[in-house]
């Protein structure tokens, strides 16, 4: 059984919420106690079919003011998969949570009324599923029982949608017709949909081929900790040194010709450890702990990988930032804590080159600053260089975050594009 | 190139805490880990163990107790600290309460629960602790499904859910002023059957009272309480010996057990797979206050 990681966008009214409860409720990982709580709370309330929503909306103040604020993590699973869904709300104001939410994910469901067909909404939620390059994208067309299940209905949707995608880099799209209310092709495929051929919501996420998605090619090893036994009264742990980290891209095997940033000094691996059992490979996302044949001044923020193909260390960044704090707007001469793998460093932004939005996509190139929630095209200045990718070819070499010096704040987020 | 290189969700999940644990050990300066003796606790132990492997655990192991632990939970506690060389700071409720910063509760429900919490910011701010790791799950309850892994604390303890920081990819921000610290959260993508899975996989030794075995119990309000001297007894709630199991380990006074027959790890598994109620649901009397009892107590900085 592996994991499939996979973010959910769209309002309380396209059904995320009723098409998360279904997905949990029939693969009975909704418990008895919780559906009372639920059922009791509904009641309460005055309201008279029980609010599934209320499963999800876990803080005070999103129950009461019946909104999502933030993402909240779901676990489900069925004899193939383990699921985790970040459920993430829809508004405008809470991109930075849709951001968070899509940023490991897998995979991303997008919910669109069959009623309304595409909003401005579906359009940002795909958009943005695009920046931070989930894999996989789902357009569900929810509520088909509300228009008689017309296979025309879906069918504008899909390609009104289809064009829109032309604009992105989508690299899988698939589109289902669903009705979360009576669960139509949400577990099961529906006899209420006999012209749709396709799989229901919970097969595709069942048999989607996700192995691929991972970058197997280019072998990055941020080093994270030096594993140095102290004190040990074992006298053949007294020369140990182990280089501990998450392997972000590659397949490292014992022998290999190895390089390291950014000294450029070569050598070959040792031998690779997992919690102290020596194993024969290591690939994404293992934590493992590297031992070298020569002793080499390695330390945190460094970086791993094989003498052919290093990734650039570089001090000047172009990407997309995607800002996170109404305390103050992001503008030339910003100066941040940049975190990038294992690398704390500062930085400044040099330029804005646009603003887009979000919307529509059109670019704004007379912005001056971003605010919260905003994103734009920006260059920044490095104080030292970072071993980066560009995001399109590594998530986790290719992604920094970006800090208040002052308050310590998580403010922004950047998508490398390039990086020299 | 082969095709194959998966690994199952216990290994992704193990990688992940791995990863967590690591990034904590090299940038904080004084973390603590926090053990109960309860089986997530003791995964999270396990992981610490192989995360620096061959080199020791780099940080202490913290206990709350709150003097009304399990007798065969504190036993367990002693050993297993004792097997990995690891420093135990004990912080003792009892103290808090001889030393006036703390209230004993009164009546029926008498739980040192909520007191807890006293206790573990003073014991933060004594030992200048930045950062503390946790066993919380965000399966277990609505608040914890919305919390960070990296998870800030300011000067109070307290927890602000409405000004969270966004944690994007594997990338966690540590930076904290003096005073304030960070909770981590290692196992925040364990569901309980994962928990249970890997006990069985690795093989970890648990406290015997997560296995079924003849106690004296009464019922409360639908929770199967220990008989013990810590908690007080209506004349109408009468006792009687049933074959029972924990689902989790707290303070005696507010955890309940379970009817059971299982005896070993995969018979466990094989009733928690089963049961329609969740772990908090069953057996946690602190989490049926309110709705928000749970996030409530988490903005005063509980665990």
């Amino acid at each position: 059984m592996d994991i499939l990681r996979f973010a959910t966008a769209g309002s309380v009214d396209d059904g995320k919420s009723t098409l998360i409860g279904r997905l949990l409720f029939d693969s009975k990982s909704i418990f008895e106690d919780q559906l009372q709580s639920v059922e009791r709370t509904s009641r309460d309330r005055g309201e008279e079919t029980t609010n599934l929503a209320l499963l999800t909306d876990g803080l005070r103040a999103e129950r009461e003011q019946g909104i999502t604020i933030d993402v909240a993590y779901r676990y489900f699973a069925t004899p193939r998969r383990k699921f985790i869904i970040a459920d993430t709300p829809g508004h405008i104001q809470y991109t930075r949570n849709m951001v968070t939410g899509a940023s490991t994910a897998d995979l991303a469901v997008v919910l669109v009324d069959a009623r309304n067909g595409l909003t401005e909404q579906s359009r940002r939620h795909a958009f943005l599923a695009t920046l931070l390059r989930v894999p996989h994208l789902v357009l569900a067309v929810n509520k088909m029982d509300l228009v008689g299940y017309d296979q025309g209905v879906f069918e504008r949707i899909c390609a009104e949608f289809s064009a829109f995608a032309t604009k992105l880099e989508i690299q899988d799209l698939t589109f289902i017709p669903i009705s979360a209310l009576h669960g139509d092709n949400v577990v099961e495929r529906s006899a209420n949909t006999p012209w749709y051929d396709g799989p229901s919501l919970l097969h595709h996420l069942e048999h989607l081929h996700i192995a691929s998605d991972r970058n197997l090619i280019d072998v990055r090893f941020p080093v994270q900790y030096v594993i140095r036994p102290h004190a040990s009264s074992d006298p053949e742990l007294h020369d140990y040194r182990g280089y501990a980290g998450q392997v972000a891209g590659g397949v490292l095997k014992p022998g290999d010709e190895v390089l390291h940033l950014p000294s450029g000094f070569s050598t070959r691996i040792k031998s690779i450890e997992m919690a102290g059992t020596q194993v024969a490979e290591a690939f994404p996302p293992m934590s493992v702990t590297l031992l070298l044949d020569d002793d080499v001044d390695i330390s945190r923020g460094d970086l791993i990988c094989r003498p052919n193909n290093r990734p650039n260390a570089a001090q000047d960044i172009e990407g997309m930032v995607c800002w996170m704090t109404a305390d103050r707007p992001l503008a030339p001469r910003t100066r941040l804590v940049v975190k990038h793998t294992t690398r704390t460093i500062k930085g400044i932004v040099t330029d804005l080159h646009y603003r887009i939005d979000v919307n529509t996509l059109h670019r704004d190139e007379s912005a001056t600053q971003l605010g919260l929630n905003e994103i734009g095209r920006v260059r920044m200045r490095l104080t030292q260089p970072v071993f980066a990718d560009p995001y399109a070819r590594n998530r986790l070499t290719g992604g920094m975050v970006l800090i208040d010096e002052a308050t310590n704040a998580t403010v922004g987020t950047v998508v490398i594009t390039e990086a020299h | 190139m082969r095709s194959d290189y998966l690994l199952s969700q216990l290994d992704v999940l193990e990688a992940e805490s791995i990863h967590i644990m690591r990034e904590v050990a090299a940038e904080f300066e004084r973390p603590a880990l926090l053990f109960s003796g309860g089986k997530d606790s003791i995964v999270m132990l396990a992981l610490a163990e192989k995360a620096f492997r061959p080199a020791n655990i780099p940080f202490p192991v913290m206990h709350v107790d709150t003097g009304h632990n399990f007798p065969e939970v504190l036993d367990f506690r002693d050993r297993r600290v004792a097997e990995l060389g690891v420093r135990l700071v004990v912080a003792s409720v009892q103290e808090s309460i001889d030393q006036g910063r703390a209230v004993e509760e009164t009546g029926r429900w008498i739980s040192r629960n909520r007191l807890q919490t006293v206790t573990l910011l003073d014991a933060i701010e004594e030992n200048r602790f930045d950062a503390l790791f946790g066993g919380a799950r965000r399966d277990e309850e609505k608040a914890r499904a919305k919390e960070r892994v990296f998870s800030f604390r300011d000067e109070f303890g307290q927890w602000d859910p409405k000004n969270q920081r966004p944690e994007l990819w594997n990338l966690y921000n540590t930076k904290i002023r003096r005073g304030e610290h960070i909770r981590v959260f290692p196992l925040s993508n364990w569901t309980e059957l994962d928990v249970w899975a890997y006990i069985e996989r690795e093989n970890l030794e648990i406290p015997s009272i997560y296995y079924a075995h003849e106690r004296e119990v009464f019922e409360r309000d639908g929770i199967l309480l220990a008989v013990s001297e810590f908690l007080p007894r209506a004349e109408d709630e009468h006792s009687f010996v049933a074959s029972v199991r924990y689902r989790t380990v707290g303070d005696m006074t507010i955890t309940g057990a379970v009817t059971s027959t299982a005896t070993t790890v995969s018979e466990v598994i094989a009733e928690v797979a089963a049961t329609r109620i969740t772990e908090r649901g069953q057996t946690r009397a602190d989490d049926r206050t309110s709705e928000a009892a749970m996030e409530d107590r988490k903005r005063e900085g509980y665990f």
